[in-house]
């Protein structure tokens, strides 16, 4: 256990900085999750803290004691790959006390210690198979196994999950969550997936081209993000970013005019081009809505409905109104793949109760609060509105 | 029942499919498999009719069929056996040196960044020249007087007409000759080592001495094996770094070089045929060996040794 501080770490591969001045305070026994696009520094990061990489600028410390020129062997940190790693000429007890053997311990020790990695991991059965004899998800409680043995300060793990399939890969996420609370290891967890990212971790570091957008829990980042990049990268569906103009009297957008709310900045007597925030989740049926809060309607023809049994999403397409174009979000379009963030004309997508009436080609009429809308710098990708937490 | 009859009928299209498909296989091996037997085939079992025969050019009257005493009379041969033995310590010696330098070579031609291509083509110049022309070099530079090597030497001694150093030699000559392939075949093994495998072992608390043992060679094994196996078998047959340096004097020759001497210099079909066949026999072996090693250290393999 340890608290692990990373002061301006920097790395650069020749002329490319792969990470740049990453500051960071890892509690002792805190659950840290690294999340960004692809090549924005998260496997460097995590091998700066292992010793696999060497630090070009700035000061790695662990429990106070600066480590930058130690090799891994001497920094007690153990290291989940994605690929597991595991070593095929040996048996999985023999993986599982490999760091042991290496250790010197006698035999008799190890085998006790094995023993307990494998019971903790429902690995008793297969000790004595080689890795090629396994499962998947075997292999990956084998490479847990041989982490967790040697009782080390800290465990990192770079996308231990992504090679399961997705009903494993939830199953392994309660065990690496809980496995982390019985141990109080502190922990350093690198995913591309957001839900893993939310659910598993106390805090999560969202990073960009080697920079760190933002630092928070979960609930932290997904209430308050502080730009374009991490608003949209937070939250499944995504948000919804449409253009529109700040002014005195309120928010003039595809929808329709928003009133200032509470979090949004005072508008100024020349029109600001403001890009526009709302989640999925902030919208209602207005069929469904009791009492006749205050707050903007808009009626649309619906696109497509997906229904999940606990809820409908539906989309809008928004025709004549032109997509947002940020070079904020393309990075985020490219990671995940999706063509609707890039396509040429406007998205609405909503999140409404499954007792909706919502059907594809019909006309509907949706509310939300303009208390829930985000607006954001379109050159910057600043957020402009100031919320406030909830509860 | 019912449901359990589709699936044995579909299992039996798959191996119908299968036994199709290596039908398919051994057709279209055959031709090749074909010429290979003709053109290998035929002098081997030519050379073992001749090994069962008086046979001497020099007396060709007198060719008649001996059954094995042929094989008696060189096994019971003390050049014969002084000649395995000189064959076999040369081998041995010079596979091992080259083992270690391949390795060495290997790993430094793996690891270096910069000049890669550069430090590969120079260490492959050896290979690339011709065994005969750098035998001569190698003879030059050892023969007194002349020599730059010969004289490093105290004065008086001829390194090339002495048992010992003439062995020793011919081994240099050998390993500095076929080292390159060496390390060639084992750069190839050292790609097999999942670089993640390297980083895993080094965070399980491994120095670098401990990584190459335990990790990197077991992974490196099959590689290893052939490469042995490869050069094992082209040392035993050695023979004209020995008939360019020594010539077999001072009972430096090699059994490749007997035999030589006894079909084209002796003009003795018979004997040299004898030779050749025990050669072959020998070889055959080494053969065997190394792929029973093989078939028991295979990666994923049942019963593989702990
Ligand atoms: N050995 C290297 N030489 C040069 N550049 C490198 C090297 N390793 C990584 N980089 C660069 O550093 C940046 C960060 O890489 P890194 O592997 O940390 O990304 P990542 O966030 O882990 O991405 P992914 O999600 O795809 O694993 C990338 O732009 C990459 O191209
Ligand atoms: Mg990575």
């Amino acid at each position: 256990m340890a608290e692990i501080v990373l002061d301006k770490v920097t790395k650069r591969y020749g002329d490319t900085v792969a990470v740049a001045e990453f500051s960071l305070h890892i509690a002792d026994g805190e659950f840290i999750i690294l999340v960004g696009p692809s090549g924005s520094g998260k496997s460097t990061v995590l091998n700066m803290i292992a010793g696999l990489e060497d630090i070009t600028e700035g000061e790695l410390r662990i429990d106070g004691e600066r480590v930058n020129e130690r090799a891994p062997r001497d920094r007690d940190i153990a290291m989940i790959f994605q690929s597991y790693a595991l070593y095929p000429h040996m048996t999985v007890a023999q993986n599982i006390g490999f760091p042991l053997k290496l250790a010197g311990l006698d035999k008799a020790a190890i085998a006790e210690k094995v023993e307990h990695a494998a019971r903790l991991l429902g690995l008793t059965p297969y000790l004595d198979r080689k890795p090629a004899q396994l499962s998947g998800g075997q292999r990956q409680r084998v490479a847990m196994g041989r982490a967790i043995v040697r009782s080390p300060k800290a465990f990192l793990m770079d996308e231990p999950l992504s090679n399961l399939d997705a009903k494993l890969r939830v199953q392994m996420r309660t065990t690496i969550s809980r496995l982390q609370k019985d141990l109080g290891t502190t922990t350093v967890y690198v995913t591309h997936d957001q839900v893993e990212a939310m659910t598993l971790g106390d805090r999560i570091v969202i990073m960009r081209d080697g920079v760190i957008q933002q630092v928070g829990t979960p609930q932290e980042l997904y209430d308050r993000p502080r730009n374009l990049f991490v608003a949209g990268f937070i939250g499944s569906p995504p948000m919804n970013f449409l253009p529109g103009e700040l002014t005195v009297d309120g928010v003039r957008t595809p929808l329709g005019t928003i009133p200032l709310g509470s979090q949004m900045p005072r508008g100024t007597v020349e029109p600001r081009r403001v890009i526009l925030g709302i989640r999925p989740e902030a919208f209602e049926d207005a069929e469904l809505m009791r009492d006749r809060e205050p707050g903007v309607f808009y009626t649309g023809t619906v696109d497509i409905v997906e229904s999940l049994g606990a809820e409908k999403i539906a989309f809008f397409d928004l025709g004549a109104v032109e997509a947002v174009r940020s070079e904020h979000l393309e990075a985020l379009s490219r990671d995940r793949g999706t063509q609707d963030m890039a396509a040429e004309s406007a998205q609405l997508t909503v999140r409404l109760d499954a007792k909706s009436k919502a059907a594809e080609g019909r006309p509907l009429k949706v509310w939300f609060s303009p208390e829930s809308v985000y607006l954001f710098d379109p050159d910057s990708g600043a957020t402009l509105t100031e919320h406030v937490v909830a509860g | 029942m019912s449901t359990r009859a589709p699936a044995r009928h579909a299992r039996r299209r798959i191996s119908e499919e299968k036994t199709a498909q290596r039908r398919l296989a051994l057709w279209l091996c055959a031709p090749a498999a074909l010429i290979m037997l003709l053109v290998t085939g035929w002098p081997i079992l030519y050379a073992v009719l001749l090994s069962l025969q008086r046979y001497d050019l020099r007396f060709p009257d007198e060719r008649a069929w001996v059954g094995l005493s042929n094989y008696a009379a060189v096994l019971t041969d003390p050049f014969w056996w002084n000649a395995f033995w000189v064959t076999v310590v040369i081998t041995v010696i010079s596979v091992a040196i080259e083992l270690v330098l391949g390795m060495l070579l290997a790993l430094a031609m793996y690891r270096t960044l910069i000049g890669r291509g550069v430090i590969r083509t120079l260490v492959l110049i050896p290979y690339g020249i011709v065994t005969v022309v750098a035998a001569y070099g190698w003879r030059y530079a050892w023969t007194p007087g002349t020599g730059w090597l010969a004289g490093a030497l105290p004065p008086g001694s001829a390194p090339l007409t002495e048992k010992i150093p003439g062995v020793a030699i011919i081994i240099l000559a050998e390993v500095w000759k076929t080292t390159p392939f060496m390390a060639l075949l084992l750069m190839a093994g050292l790609a097999l080592v999942p670089d993640d495998l390297l980083k895993a072992a080094s965070m399980d608390g491994a120095t670098a001495w401990q990584r190459f043992w335990q990790v990197t060679l077991p992974l490196m094994r099959p590689a290893i094996l052939v490469a042995l196996l490869f050069r094992t078998l082209d040392a035993f047959r050695i023979f004209d770094n020995i008939y360019v340096l020594t010539g077999g004097a001072a009972d430096t020759g090699s059994v490749s070089l007997l035999a030589y001497r006894n079909l084209i210099g002796g003009l003795n079909l018979g004997i040299g045929s004898t030779m050749s066949v025990l050669i072959f026999l020998t070889v055959a072996a080494i053969s065997v060996l190394f792929i029973r090693a093989f078939g028991i250290s295979a990666p994923g393999t049942q019963g593989e040794r702990r």
